[in-house]
């Protein structure tokens, strides 16, 4: 493939970036769509939708918002000063932090979706076996809830890779550090190189179809199982 | 001995005990559905919030409100036994039966040879040694809930909860899991609370019985005495029956036929090869019984039993009433019509002769 290094270089750091969300995606949002799926708080209502308004912003507002807050005025951005980590905005850990947040929603609901399934039940069960709810929710709840665990790691790594808008406002396109596979095409657009856009975005069109079509079969599968 | 002082209340509807129940063997918790026979059992498992009071099984105080005590539900050396299946589903019947036995070890100072027994004991008794290597959804459902059941007692737990176990099954698989039951009852020691509607599992099984009636305990005591007290005909419908203890008193070789004794009188019924002297129980269904003012002549009914009317209450239809005949110590149950009541002119004292029209042998 007649790829110049540059574009390489933006692949290599779209999958980065998305291994990365999607690990720490995991972590976080396994926690939370547990509460979710669980809690009667009143705090439920407006976390769950604070949690998917991602999915509704236009990303260039969330990114905006990002900018500011990552900024040497923002509270983010001021935080990070103290501590001497300099300013977020621009760097990758910035831009991870963005990939974090705009793809919240598509690991959290996955997951709570596989918790409501599970139902009470199974937990009760696990209790009168002598787990306390800590042991339960390992030994239980996650081994139960796997196949949501799937989709939302494949769901939030490909959403991610097919982020723009939030790295365009908070990473700004710097090669090798925040430029990745969206942005390169932007890129090569801007400079009127078509052929190059061509190729990457012909990618991008084969792995999102791909991800999607192995996502469907897994869907399939496990309902003849069940 | 267990003391349960329960009081929960919700929207439309209140559970409010105070009780104590024998120390050992199966109590059963017959009552109409919605009378709160799962939330006594949730309550006294920590499954259900039991606001305020005390649940102390044996020396072990569960849940003492006034000492500021509560276990949860995995601190409470407990058994139970869902209504439906309740395997892990991810997990084989091994696994499914060492979870539970694994944490308790932990839990408690039970030796892992002591536990390691308890669990081939179990996995013996109910009979699911060729099962072990299956998943929860490669079993039929008596299977399951045999699986159940053993992952239940293999924990050796003070007390062993069943919520209507056999609910779930059709009556092939149900007749299937009862010897088991029988077993569990006359090979283990710990007590259990039994929520059943079948009195049929009530006179198989239990040696006490509960009845509850809108969150409220109606009758309490041994199953006998119990299920001959017109508790509430609504609560066991058309199986409303007496239990009656006796023994086999002859046996008749030439039309198959064997003498029940009992204090109060002698049934026949079909010999089933018990030699006399046997003890048995045996339940006459209120159904089968009619009442006769004096001696009945020529009829097919082998069965008559002499005794006076102890009371007569209303049944679960406007048409009919529930008799109570007391019959030397024993009494026996009669489900009649209001109208053969006022032809009859029966009274509460009148002396009567019964019709038994069939016994069934229970135990």
């Amino acid at each position: 493939m007649n790829l110049t290094p540059e574009s390489w270089q933006a692949i290599q750091l779209t999958f980065e970036l998305a291994t990365l969300t999607t690990f720490l995606l995991l972590v976080l949002a396994t926690p939370l769509a547990w509460w979710l799926s669980q809690t009667q708080s009143a705090w439920r209502a407006p976390v769950h939708a604070f949690v998917t308004l991602p999915l509704v912003l236009p990303p260039s507002v969330l990114g905006f918002y990002l900018l500011i807050a990552m900024g040497p005025q923002g509270p983010l951005g001021q935080f990070t000063l103290s501590m001497g980590w300099g300013v977020l905005s621009f760097t990758f850990t910035g831009l991870l932090l963005g990939s974090i947040l705009f793809s919240l929603p598509f690991a959290v609901q996955p997951l709570q979706h596989a918790f409501d399934a599970i139902g009470s039940r199974p937990m009760e069960v696990a209790a009168t076996l002598r787990a306390s709810p800590l042991d339960a929710f390992f030994s239980v709840a996650l081994p139960l809830a796997k196949p949501g665990m799937v989709t939302a790691a494949i769901l939030s790594f490909a959403h991610t890779v097919g982020e723009f808008g939030v790295v365009l406002m908070i990473g700004g396109n710097i090669p090798g550090k925040t430029r990745v596979v969206s942005t390169e095409i932007y890129g090569h657009v801007e400079a009127m190189e078509y052929a190059q856009a061509h190729v990457l975005a012909a990618g991008m069109l084969v792995f999102s179809f791909v991800v999607l079509l192995v996502l469907a079969l897994m869907n399939r599968r496990q309902r003849q199982v069940v | 001995m267990i003391q349960l002082q329960i009081k929960i209340s919700r929207s439309a509807f209140e559970l409010n005990l105070d009780l104590q129940l024998p120390g050992q063997g199966i109590t059963a918790i017959l009552g109409p559905s919605g009378s709160g026979k799962t939330s006594l059992l949730r309550a006294v498992a920590g499954l259900d919030k039991n606001p305020e009071g005390r649940i102390q099984i044996g020396a072990h105080i569960w849940q003492d409100t006034h000492q500021g005590i509560c276990l949860p539900t995995w601190q409470r050396p407990l058994g139970y036994v869902f209504q439906e299946s309740s395997l892990l589903s991810h997990l084989s019947v091994t696994e499914n039966l060492n979870f539970g036995l694994k944490r308790s070890l932990r839990s408690s100072n039970i030796v892992q040879s002591d536990a390691t027994q308890a669990l081939l004991a179990s996995i013996e008794l109910l009979d699911i040694g060729s099962l072990l290597q299956r998943m929860p959804d490669e079993l039929s459902g008596g299977e399951r809930q045999r699986v159940a059941i053993a992952r239940a007692i293999a924990m050796q737990p003070q007390l062993l909860l069943m919520d209507e176990p056999l609910a779930s099954l059709d009556a092939a698989r149900r007749q299937e899991i009862f010897p088991w039951l029988a077993r569990l009852r006359d090979e283990l020691k710990m007590p259990m609370l039994y929520v059943t509607h079948s009195a049929e599992e009530v006179t198989r099984l239990a040696d006490h019985l509960l009845v509850l009636d809108n969150g409220q305990v109606k009758a309490q005591g041994p199953v006998s005495q119990v299920l001959a007290q017109v508790v509430n005909p609504v609560v066991v419908g058309e199986d409303a029956g007496a239990l009656v203890s006796g023994h086999i008193g002859a046996v008749d070789a030439q039309w198959h036929l064997s003498r029940v004794d009992f204090h109060g009188g002698a049934v026949w019924m079909r010999d089933t090869g018990l030699p006399v002297g046997k003890a048995v129980r045996i339940r006459i269904l209120a159904r089968d019984v009619s009442v006769a003012t004096s001696e009945p002549q020529n009829t097919s009914i082998q069965n008559q039993l002499q005794g006076f009317i102890q009371s007569i209450s209303p049944d679960a239809h406007p048409s009919q009433v529930m008799v109570v005949l007391k019959c030397g110590a024993e009494e026996v149950l009669a489900r009649v019509t209001k109208r053969a009541v006022d032809e009859l002119a029966l009274q509460v004292g009148m002396p009567v002769w019964a019709q038994v029209k069939s016994v069934a042998l229970v135990a």
